[in-house]
Formats: C-alpha cells, sequence, structure tokens
C-alpha cells in the first residue's frame, strides 16, 4: 500500500512528533513497506471472528473506593517546570 | 574469573545460607567481575555499587540472625532499565528519560528487595524495548560475549548479556515480542516469559501493554525458576495481573518428561532458518524422546499471520502508551515553536529530541493503524486475527502438554547487520510473537552453538500457567545436556 508524504505529515501532526525533512522522506518509504507486508492479514476472511483486546479473560476488576497513599512523593522534583503546586507549560491564551 | 561468580545463583545461595561466604564478598566479586567486563560488553546503564553494598550488608544481618528461607537472600542480581527503582535513574533506553529518577519500586524490584536479592544495577536495552538487538539504546550498544561483533539480541540484550559474563547471578527482563527468549537464545543462557499477568507489570513503563509481561534470565532452568518463583503473584496495583496462585516452581523440576506429550509445529521451520538451527532443534527433540517424552507434529496454520498482527497492535498500543511523554511532568522538555502554538511546539520539540528513530517509527505505525478511517482495517482485523492465532495453540494443547521449536531461525547476527532494514530486524522475533499474542508462557534453553560458536535457542511453550511443564521439560533437557556449561570467551 502506497502512503504518500501527505500521509506521513499528517500522522506525525497527530502524533505530535516534529520530523526532519529526512525522517519524513526515510518514513514516507519504510511505512509503505511495512504497511504492505501487514497487508497479508487481508487474506483472511475474519467476519465471524471476535477481536481480542487481551490475552486474558478478565473483566471488571473492582477495588474498594478508598483514599490510598500515593507512591509519588515528590512530583516537583522530576517535573521540567513546576510553580506553586502546578506543572508549568508555554502559554496557550492570549 | 574469580570463582564466586562462576557458581550458578542457587549453589550461591546455598553457600551464603551454609555462611561459608557472607552477602558483601558475593557482591564485592560481581562488582568486581563488572568492573571486568563492562569495557567490552556494556551490559549495564548504571552500577549502584553504593546501594549494592548496603543491601549486601543488610542481607548478612538477615542471614547471620538464622534466616535461611529465602533463596535469593544476598544474592547479587541485575533488572533491565526500565523496571523503576526508587531513587535510580530510569531509562528505558531513551534520551526523554535520560534524567529521570524512579520515585518508586516497581513490584517485581520490590519482590526482589524483600526476598533479600542485592541489585547490582540496571541493564541496557533497546528504547522503549522496541528492537531485536539492543542497538536502539540511546546509550550505546550491549556487545554479545560469546562475539562482540555480534549484537546479544534484543531488546532485553543487557540481561541475557550481563547473565552470559558472569556479571550478575540471575537478571529481570520483559518481554512483548521475544524480548527475552530471542537475547536467551543468542547469549546462550535461560529466559523465560512467564504466562501473561503472571508478574505484576506495576512499575514496568509500558510499551504494549496487552501483551508485556517481565520475566527472568538466569544459567539454569533451577535458577530460573527460584526467580520466577519471588517475582510472581497477584498485584492489586495492577488490574492485568492473574489472581492464581503461584506453585513452588522450582520444586518438581526433577520430576522428568516420561509420557509428556511434546507438539513440534510444522510452521516453525521457517524459511530463513538456519541449516544449523533446524539440526539442534531435531537433535533436542530426539533428547527429549531419548527421556522418554512423545514428539507429535503439530499445526499452528496462522503462524504467518502473527508478524504483521504484531506489527499493527503493539505499535498502536505504543503509541498510545507513549502520549504521556509530553515534556509537562517528567523527562525532557525541549522548548519549540509551531503553526499550532507554543504548547504544541513544546510537545514536538520534546518528542523529537527525545525519542529514536525506531521509536518514532512504531509511534507514526500505531498512530497511521489508528488514526480515523484506519482503525476498523487495521487494529480490529489485527485483533481478529489474533483470536486466530490463539484458537491454533488451543488446538495444539489438546494434542501437546507443550511445543517445541527453535526460538530464533538464526542464531546472533553481526553488529549492523539489520540496521537499515526494520523488516529484517522484526523478522528476528517470529517464532516467538505468536506467543505473546496469545498470553502464553515460553522459555528458551541452551541448545548447541554453531560453527561460529554462537549459542542457539531451544523454546518450550506452555498452556497459559502452565510454568511447571515448561520448567519441568527445560530441566529435563538440560540435565541430559551439556550446552548450558558452555562458557563464552570472555
Amino acid at each position: 500500500m502506497a502512503i504518500s508524504r501527505q500521509d506521513v505529515l499528517h500522522v506525525s501532526r497527530l502524533a505530535r512528533l516534529e520530523l526532519s525533512e529526512a525522517e519524513v522522506e526515510k518514513f514516507t518509504a519504510q511505512l509503505g513497506g511495512i504497511l504492505d507486508y501487514i497487508s497479508k492479514l487481508n487474506e483472511l476472511d475474519t467476519r465471524d471472528v471476535p477481536p481480542t483486546s487481551h490475552a486474558l479473560e478478565i473483566t471488571n476488576v473492582f477495588r474498594k473506593d478508598e483514599v490510598t497513599d500515593s507512591p509519588i512523593g515528590n512530583m516537583e522534583g522530576m517535573a521540567p517546570s513546576f510553580f506553586k503546586g502546578h506543572f508549568r507549560v508555554p502559554k496557550v491564551i492570549e | 574469573m574469580n570463582e564466586i561468580v562462576s557458581l550458578t545463583l542457587h549453589e550461591l545461595g546455598q553457600r551464603l545460607r551454609a555462611r561459608e561466604l557472607s552477602a558483601e564478598e558475593a557482591a564485592r566479586a560481581y562488582l568486581a567481575r563488572i568492573a571486568e567486563t563492562e569495557g567490552k560488553v556494556h551490559a549495564y546503564l548504571s552500577v549502584l555499587e553504593k546501594e549494592a553494598l548496603e543491601a549486601a550488608r543488610a542481607a548478612d544481618r538477615r542471614l547471620k540472625a538464622g534466616e535461611n528461607g529465602s533463596p535469593l537472600l544476598g544474592v547479587p542480581v541485575a533488572v533491565k532499565d526500565l523496571l523503576c527503582m526508587e531513587g535510580t535513574r530510569t531509562t528505558c533506553g531513551s534520551r526523554i528519560l535520560g534524567g529521570f529518577t524512579a520515585p518508586y519500586d516497581a513490584t517485581a524490584v520490590a519482590l526482589l528487595k524483600k526476598a533479600g536479592a542485592v541489585i547490582l544495577g540496571k541493564l541496557n536495552m533497546d528504547e522503549f524495548a522496541m528492537g531485536s538487538s539492543t542497538e536502539r539504546s540511546a546509550f550505546g550498544p550491549t556487545r554479545n560475549p560469546w562475539n562482540l561483533e555480534a549484537t546479544p539480541g534484543g531488546s532485553s540484550g543487557g540481561s541475557a548479556a550481563a547473565v552470559a559474563a558472569r556479571s550478575a547471578a540471575a537478571t529481570l527482563g520483559s518481554d512483548t515480542g521475544g524480548s527475552i527468549r530471542q537475547p536467551a537464545a543468542c547469549c546462550g543462557v535461560v529466559g523465560m516469559k512467564p504466562t501473561y499477568g503472571r508478574v505484576s507489570r506495576y512499575g514496568l513503563i509500558a510499551f504494549a501493554s496487552s501483551l508485556d509481561q517481565i520475566g527472568p534470565f538466569a544459567r539454569t532452568v533451577r535458577d530460573c525458576a527460584i526467580v520466577l518463583a519471588a517475582v510472581s503473584g497477584h498485584d492489586p496495583r495492577d488490574s492485568t495481573s492473574a489472581d492464581e496462585p503461584v506453585p513452588g516452581y522450582a520444586e518438581d523440576l526433577d520430576a522428568g518428561v516420561k509420557g509428556m506429550r511434546i507438539g513440534i509445529p510444522r510452521e516453525y521451520f521457517v524459511e530463513g532458518t538456519d541449516p544449523e538451527v533446524e539440526a539442534a532443534v531435531r537433535a533436542a527433540i530426539r533428547v527429549m524422546e531419548g527421556l522418554g517424552a512423545r514428539a507429535e507434529e503439530v499445526s499452528l496454520p496462522h503462524t504467518e499471520y502473527a508478524l504483521p498482527v504484531y506489527y499493527i497492535l503493539a505499535p498502536a498500543e505504543a503509541s498510545s502508551n507513549l502520549a504521556r511523554y509530553d515534556g509537562v511532568r517528567y523527562g525532557l522538555r525541549e522548548e519549540g515553536e509551531s503553526e499550532y502554538g507554543p504548547l504544541f511546539g513544546m510537545y514536538a520539540a520534546s518528542r523529537e529530541a527525545g525519542f529514536g528513530e525506531e521509536v518514532k517509527r512504531r509511534i507514526m505505525l500505531g498512530t497511521y493503524a489508528l488514526s480515523s478511517g484506519y482503525y476498523d482495517a487495521y487494529y480490529t482485523k489485527a485483533q481478529r486475527v489474533r483470536t486466530l492465532v490463539s484458537r491454533d495453540f488451543q488446538a495444539a494443547f489438546r494434542k501437546a502438554d507443550v511445543i517445541l521449536s527453535a526460538t530464533a531461525p538464526t542464531a546472533a547476527f553481526r553488529l549492523g547487520e539489520r540496521m537499515a532494514d526494520p523488516l529484517s530486524m522484526y523478522l528476528s522475533d517470529i517464532l516467538t510473537i505468536p506467543c505473546n499474542l496469545a498470553g502464553l508462557p515460553g522459555i528458551s534453553v541452551p541448545c548447541g552453538l554453531t560453527s561460529a560458536r554462537l549459542p542457539i535457542g531451544l523454546q518450550i511453550v506452555g498452556r497459559p500457567f502452565g510454568e511447571r511443564e515448561v520448567l519441568r521439560a527445560a530441566a529435563a533437557f538440560e540435565g541430559a545436556t551439556a550446552h548450558h556449561r558452555a562458557l563464552p570467551p570472555l
């Protein structure tokens, strides 16, 4: 399946990746090749086969609605930029 | 090589409990071995000398007080650098986490500590566990102790190489599509991926959550069983963790395989299998038959579809899991400009600077497969075929108790050999991926050397939660052969 340069640019925006020009070119060719390989799945008729989303049949794992201690004591220490109990990001509104 | 590091984990534990040796002496012997081998192998991303010596002295106090219940008490081990360990740098092999210090212990790490194991350090890996050679680490490749020009396999290449180099008594890795078994095969050690849900994934940096599983590397099947028993069990902090009892994995290893039915999938002698690998596997089947097992051909007809299924599901799950690296709460932040404003610019610049090529390729692939208009054609389609792959195994396990094959179609490849072509790298995992899709336990044990003196791995796969049968079959094979005693020329 052919994948265009426009497809690659569109997907890179969705994924919040800022690709270099060299990467755009490389991925356009490589993703097309990988998608060709993957299209092998179309050989199979799967209309009556249910999808598997999980290897084990576990559903609805519940716990008591109780507050427990956060394992993360020092969020400020991990954050690139922290201000008075908040993560600071570049200004998004004027 | 000093005598202490040449002991198996089991032997070392016995000496420690008999107090013929202190945990501090054992830790110092391993730290010396690390200093001796790391310049060549580069299995470690960080060595925790101070923490290890403190933990060893604490283990000595427990041993001195007469404690002898834990087979890991005082034993030096190491863990793949995607397991959080409180207060230590945890990079996942990525620049984006290059400066990240884990704020808590992964459950598997906490269980090792509780058992008294001494954690020597954190091991190298392909970035975010995406790769089959450890060449995708942002911090330089690990080399195969058997041949320094060869890769150790991957993504848990550091975990496999450290065991082969005798720079840890055992290690933990993770396996999403073969990342424990394939490097174990490449480095001539034992490596096991347990049933999905057997070991808690809490504190494991996520790659593909429906496939990821933590497991041990060791020199012998017994050592592997000891470590697996220590880290297994239900964990309320991981909702996918299985609430199944943990049997004594090391207890009935010697029960033998008389009457065990061994399935040989006809589809697993794939095109491109090295004739030396095939010969070693055929010889292994004869060994098992000689021990009283009954070998029988089985069919896993959807084998050829497993790799394309994996290369939709794993990148799709990864693209979602890796969305958290946005430069806001932790990890690398870079400022950037964009037509969509400075916040978008910051996201994109941080991710561009922090992620390596293979990670970006998979995020792109996964985002494409999940994007509007393609979701059913790719993601749902792959989930449906995943069901067919699982059904193949269910049918095969009506005829067989375990399934035997090569772990990988070839022995370790040369550094650089598969870097230019992503598909050729992906094909390294063609025999290990089906087992992840079906959530099954699988082990790789050494079954010979090629004429170039590179190790070959034998894979044994069992039913869900059939770890005991898998370990018993592996122990029987190991007991009848000397392959696991071969040492790399390091």
